[in-house]
């Protein structure tokens, strides 16, 4: 029993250890050798672009949703005019961002680790490798990279497409003009609640691509192991959204709501 | 960083030196957690020699020639590649050799979210770091055409049969014009036809770019026809050496076992 533990511990150690050095030789290779600006724009296309459509129709709805449920309650303190308001800071400073995020790592932390981990087991990578060439620079910073710019702008286009959502469940009760709506959310937001936001999806970004990217790159052969690696990559992402999350929030309140 | 940029896949071979050792590895030992994969290795390869390692599953051939391109480490024993010792050698000095060396893995390894001009590309831009676009295309359809496969040109790898895809990394590792060849069982998976014009092939390239080459088989066809001289592998050690002739005549079981088949 103790000695298994020990294993488990050594070998947690040896992860942590194994991602430092990870982390390092992709920041090396960031300043080294020529940026694979071709490879960069595609990861871009394949991750933001075709991610779109998933993010747009899941924050529109929670745009919808956070209305109908916030209704109720602010009618009963009578502030119903505060709709707008409420969603939009709701939705800027965490809602957009973490739901946008977690959506991000179930797709693309996902099909990243299932791809250089299917990359490993077909010797790809190796073969990469031993031709000289420098698979950590094609694979893995294009991915992370592009994970880290594609992101926030995913994240600002779901706040943005969640306060239409907004606008059409409180206009099926109430009457608002869509600019009136539009002027009372912009007007409630300050740069404190847009800026924060978005440097956090930059993170969150950052987490999805290098945690998609480890666990494909450290795949075990073996065809079950992809599907270990795109599993994990969710799971891992998903909670490393949260810790800097948490982390974040923490910050921002020190900096901007003292 | 220097060397990179003279090498260009473009020289002329080296002067053809009979006996020259480009690799030599001596008491060559490397174990795993529970096994002790290599004992005691030791070989040199002659320039322009085809040398043929045959053995069981398990026992270390791939494990050797993943340590001669410096995947693997080497617990113990001299291992060097044109005279300058592998296991010494920074990224930079691994790199240079690896672009001497050309590895055909037994799946082709063919990245297959590119198409085959992509592959062929690949290593001429990322390694040769080639910026002319006429040229890069002349040695892609010139390598492609000694394959067989300048149709093929345009298809993703999923669109191609297994012979057509070891035919292509075939092609892949030879465009650099490596010094080196390593195959790791270059015609296992195919059939008896296939594999026969894979080892063809595999002498046709190494007569046209003068290569020498270690080749790791099950296939008797193919060592018949690819062997200069033959070596056998038993548990992490040589068992036997010899040329096809002389070892169809051994006394070794294990040797023997092999060319049962075929005599």
């Amino acid at each position: 029993m103790a000695e298994q533990a020990i294993t488990g511990w050594r070998k947690w150690a040896e992860g942590i250890g194994e991602q430092g050095v990870f982390f390092a030789r992709f920041f090396r290779n960031i300043f080294t050798g020529s940026f694979e600006w071709s490879e960069f724009v595609r990861q871009c296309y394949e991750i933001g672009y075709r991610s779109v459509m998933l993010v747009g129709i899941t924050s529109f709805i929670m745009g919808l949703v956070l209305i109908v449920q916030l209704r109720p309650s602010l009618v009963e303190l009578g502030a119903e005019s505060m709709l707008p308001k409420t969603l939009a800071v709701s939705l800027v400073r965490e809602i957009g961002p973490v739901i946008t995020a977690i959506i991000c790592a179930g797709k693309i932390a996902s099909s990243i680790g299932a791809e250089l981990g299917s990359m490993k087991v077909t010797e790809q990578i190796d073969a990469m490798e031993v031709s000289g060439a420098n698979p950590l620079q094609y694979l893995v910073v294009t991915r992370i990279l592009a994970t880290s710019f594609m992101v926030p702008l995913l994240a600002i286009m779901g706040d943005v497409i969640g306060l239409f959502g907004g606008y059409l469940a409180l206009n099926i009760t109430d009457d608002i003009s869509f600019p009136l709506y539009f002027n009372k959310c912009i007007a409630s937001l300050d740069f404190s609640d847009f800026l924060p936001a978005v440097v956090k999806t930059v993170f969150f970004g950052f987490a999805i691509g290098f945690v998609g990217c480890y666990k494909g790159y450290h795949s075990n052969k073996g065809t079950e192991s992809v599907g270990i690696a795109a599993n994990s990559a969710v799971v891992t992402a998903s909670l490393w959204i949260f810790v800097i999350d948490a982390i974040a929030v923490q910050i921002t309140s020190l900096l901007f709501y003292k | 960083m220097k060397a990179a940029a003279q090498n260009t896949g473009d020289q002329e071979t080296p002067e053809f030196k009979k006996d020259e050792v480009v690799i030599h590895v001596k008491g060559l030992k490397k174990d795993f957690i529970d096994k002790k994969v290599l004992k005691n290795i030791s070989f040199d390869l002659k320039r322009g020699e085809n040398m043929v390692v045959l053995g069981k599953s398990g026992s270390g051939k791939s494990v050797t020639i993943e340590c001669i391109v410096g995947m693997l480490k080497p617990d113990a024993g001299d291992l060097t590649v044109f005279g300058k010792e592998v296991t010494a050698m920074n990224d930079d000095e691994l790199k240079q050799l690896r672009m001497k060396i050309g590895f055909l893995f037994q799946s082709g390894a063919l990245y297959d979210s590119m198409t085959v001009r992509e592959n062929l590309e690949f290593p001429l831009t990322r390694v040769l770091k080639l910026k002319d676009q006429q040229d890069i295309d002349k040695r892609v359809e010139e390598v492609l055409d000694a394959v067989g496969l300048l149709d093929a040109i345009d298809k993703l790898p999923a669109d191609l049969s297994g012979g057509m895809r070891k035919r292509v990394g075939l092609a892949r590792t030879m465009i650099v014009k490596p010094e080196i060849m390593l195959y790791d069982e270059p015609t296992t998976g195919l059939d008896p036809i296939t594999s026969r014009e894979i080892s063809e092939l595999i002498l046709h390239m190494q007569k046209k770019y003068k290569t020498s080459s270690i080749i790791i088989t099950h296939d008797m066809e193919c060592v018949r026809i690819t062997a200069d001289r033959i070596v056998v592998m038993d548990d992490g050690t040589f068992i036997a050496e010899g040329s096809y002739k002389e070892l169809q005549k051994s006394a070794n079981e294990i040797v023997r076992s092999f060319f049962t088949e075929t005599t």
